[in-house]
């Protein structure tokens, strides 16, 4: 398969850190069935504010899996801030590329991420600035 | 093991059809115009295939015109009839919601030049109901343009019913029929219509050859001017060899339909049974009225595209009409039109087998597909969901 680079298709095909975490820190959920993604991401961060575990959860296509799965090995054992970092770019270079029409998976990963810190700081009553977490920027989702 | 479950998208040449048409892509490459030798060998080689076509529908070789394929052939057959409308002043073409894209585009484009379309409705089960097309014919009626079967879902409509009911009408009736012919008995005179499409690599003819069944006394609109080609009607210097292998193929379908449609309907039907057990999935269109190869079918709380990338992986060649695989962010236009919920038509999964294919295929799909379906329900937020709210 052209389609997706090797990197694409290992983690698609071999999806890293699936599954769901049971009373987990943080968790967000992004994206919605009508437009064919949604991704899950839980997290369990320890006492020092790291990254201890975690898992995710996706419907979609080869490329919102992949995307999905290399989020979480970026953000494995990294400290919360930091996971607010990870930008869809990153994500895109981590899996040698993605086909234009399907930047918007790595999009939604970056946002799984964020939505998945930013309950975990509402639970905390952690404060934060609101400008980090822009809404939804999928148009197609927005209708 | 490779399964190719993908003959709706395009077959594999028939070896019969390639014998017959090496010759002409080595020593009989003459151009049917040339008034010498070997130019005359040509033009008789052509005939005689238009000939073979002409029978297999039970049409007149004066009616068949060879085209690029079933795309040329829709363009050319609903523009024929539009401009025979304007003449008569009248603008309106009825047509319905699951087309293919070179019947629904070449619509699109009639509308920006002032026609007015009517899409009917296509019933839940895939099958048009022709009382619903009579409704809608008006004086301004010039075309009704329905597929003989459905593409994506295997539907086969009630053409001859709606033949009879342009023909009280006095309106032009198209019907693309590319994944009808070679498959299901098709007999122009039954179905009653004026124009039929067909395309050649549907049925194991090679790419980039069709045909276009025009009755006698319809003057055809050329699409491509030029020279005096096809009566006129379509001009480039004739694709001979594949013209020959097309007539080869189809002659070869049409003689061994019977056989056939029991082996094929057998194996689809393998499919349907060894599917329909997964839990939460629905088998698209009507389970009588389709085509003896074609199977369609969603699966709850996954997506189409990673469904055919895994398939793929086990050396299964499917399709889907998830968006995904479509290159829009919409589903398939067929499942929605016969009223499939969106969310649940990401989960598609089309497979179509033919003649080539074994019974063994049938049950290494029946064993992969659930699989593969578990695997990715799994980790899906969405089928997470729905067994939450079964409980």
């Amino acid at each position: 398969m052209a389609l997706y680079s090797d990197k694409v298709m290992d983690h698609f095909m071999n999806p890293r850190n699936v599954g769901q975490i049971e009373n987990a820190d943080g968790i967000g959920e992004v994206g919605n069935a009508r437009c064919g993604d949604i991704m899950k991401i839980f997290l369990k961060i320890d006492d020092n504010g790291i990254i201890e575990d975690v898992k995710f959860n996706t419907f979609g296509c080869a490329s919102a899996i992949a995307s999905s799965s290399m989020a979480t090995e970026m953000i494995k054992g990294q400290p919360v801030d930091k996971a607010l970092e990870l930008t869809n770019k990153a994500v895109v270079e981590a899996l040698d590329g993605l086909p234009a029409i399907k930047i918007h998976c790595s999009v939604l990963a970056e946002e799984a991420v964020k939505a998945a810190v930013k309950d975990y700081y509402d639970k905390n009553g952690i404060e934060y600035d609101p400008e980090q977490f822009k809404e939804n920027s999928c148009d197609h989702c927005a209708v | 093991m490779t399964v190719y479950a993908d003959n709706a998208a395009t077959t594999k040449l028939s070896e019969t059809a390639l014998e017959k048409m090496l010759p002409f892509l080595k020593e009989n490459y003459g151009n049917p115009s040339s008034l010498h030798t070997l130019g005359q060998k040509a033009k008789s080689d052509l005939e005689n295939a238009r000939e073979t076509v002409a029978n297999a529908i039970n049409a007149s070789f004066k009616e068949i015109y060879f085209t690029s394929g079933g795309s040329e052939a829709d363009n050319q057959a609903i523009r024929t009839a539009a401009s025979i409308g304007l003449r008569k002043g009248k603008n309106h073409i009825i047509s319905s919601a699951f087309e293919h894209h070179a019947v629904l585009h070449t619509l699109t484009a009639l509308k920006k030049e002032g026609f007015e379309i009517t899409l009917v409705k296509v019933n839940d089960n895939g099958v048009i109901n022709p009382k619903d097309i009579e409704k809608e014919i008006t004086d301004k009626t010039c075309l009704v343009t329905i597929m003989t079967a459905n593409n994506e879902i295997g539907t086969v409509q009630p053409v001859e019913e709606i033949g009879k009911i342009c023909k009280k009408h006095g309106v032009l009736f198209h019907t693309d029929a590319v994944q009808a012919v070679g498959h299901i008995p098709v007999d122009v005179e039954k179905i009653g219509c004026d124009m039929l499409s067909a395309s050649a690599h549907k049925f194991h003819g090679p790419k980039g050859v069709g045909f276009l069944y025009v009755r006698k006394g319809i003057i055809l609109k050329n699409l491509i001017e030029g020279g005096a080609q096809e009566r006129g009607k379509r001009a480039g210097t004739e694709n001979l060899p594949a013209i020959i292998g097309m007539a080869a193929a189809l002659k070869e379908a049409v003689d061994n339909l019977e056989e056939n449609t029991k082996k094929v309907t057998e194996m689809r039907n393998i499919l349907i049974d060894g599917l329909k057990g997964i839990e939460r999935s629905r088998l698209n269109g009507d389970r009588e009225k389709r085509l003896p190869g074609t199977v369609n079918m969603c699966f709850e709380g996954i997506e189409g595209e990673s469904l055919l990338l895994l398939l793929d992986s086990k050396g299964i060649c499917a399709s889907s009409g998830s968006a995904c695989t479509s290159g829009s962010l919409d589903p398939s236009h067929v499942l929605l039109a016969i009223g499939v919920p969106v969310e649940i038509a990401h989960g598609s999964l089309r497979l179509t087998v033919n003649e080539y294919n074994t019974k063994e295929e049938m049950e290494y799909i029946v064993k992969c597909v659930p699989e593969v379906v578990e695997h990715l329900r799994s980790f899906s937020p969405v089928w997470a969901k729905i067994k939450e709210e079964e409980k």
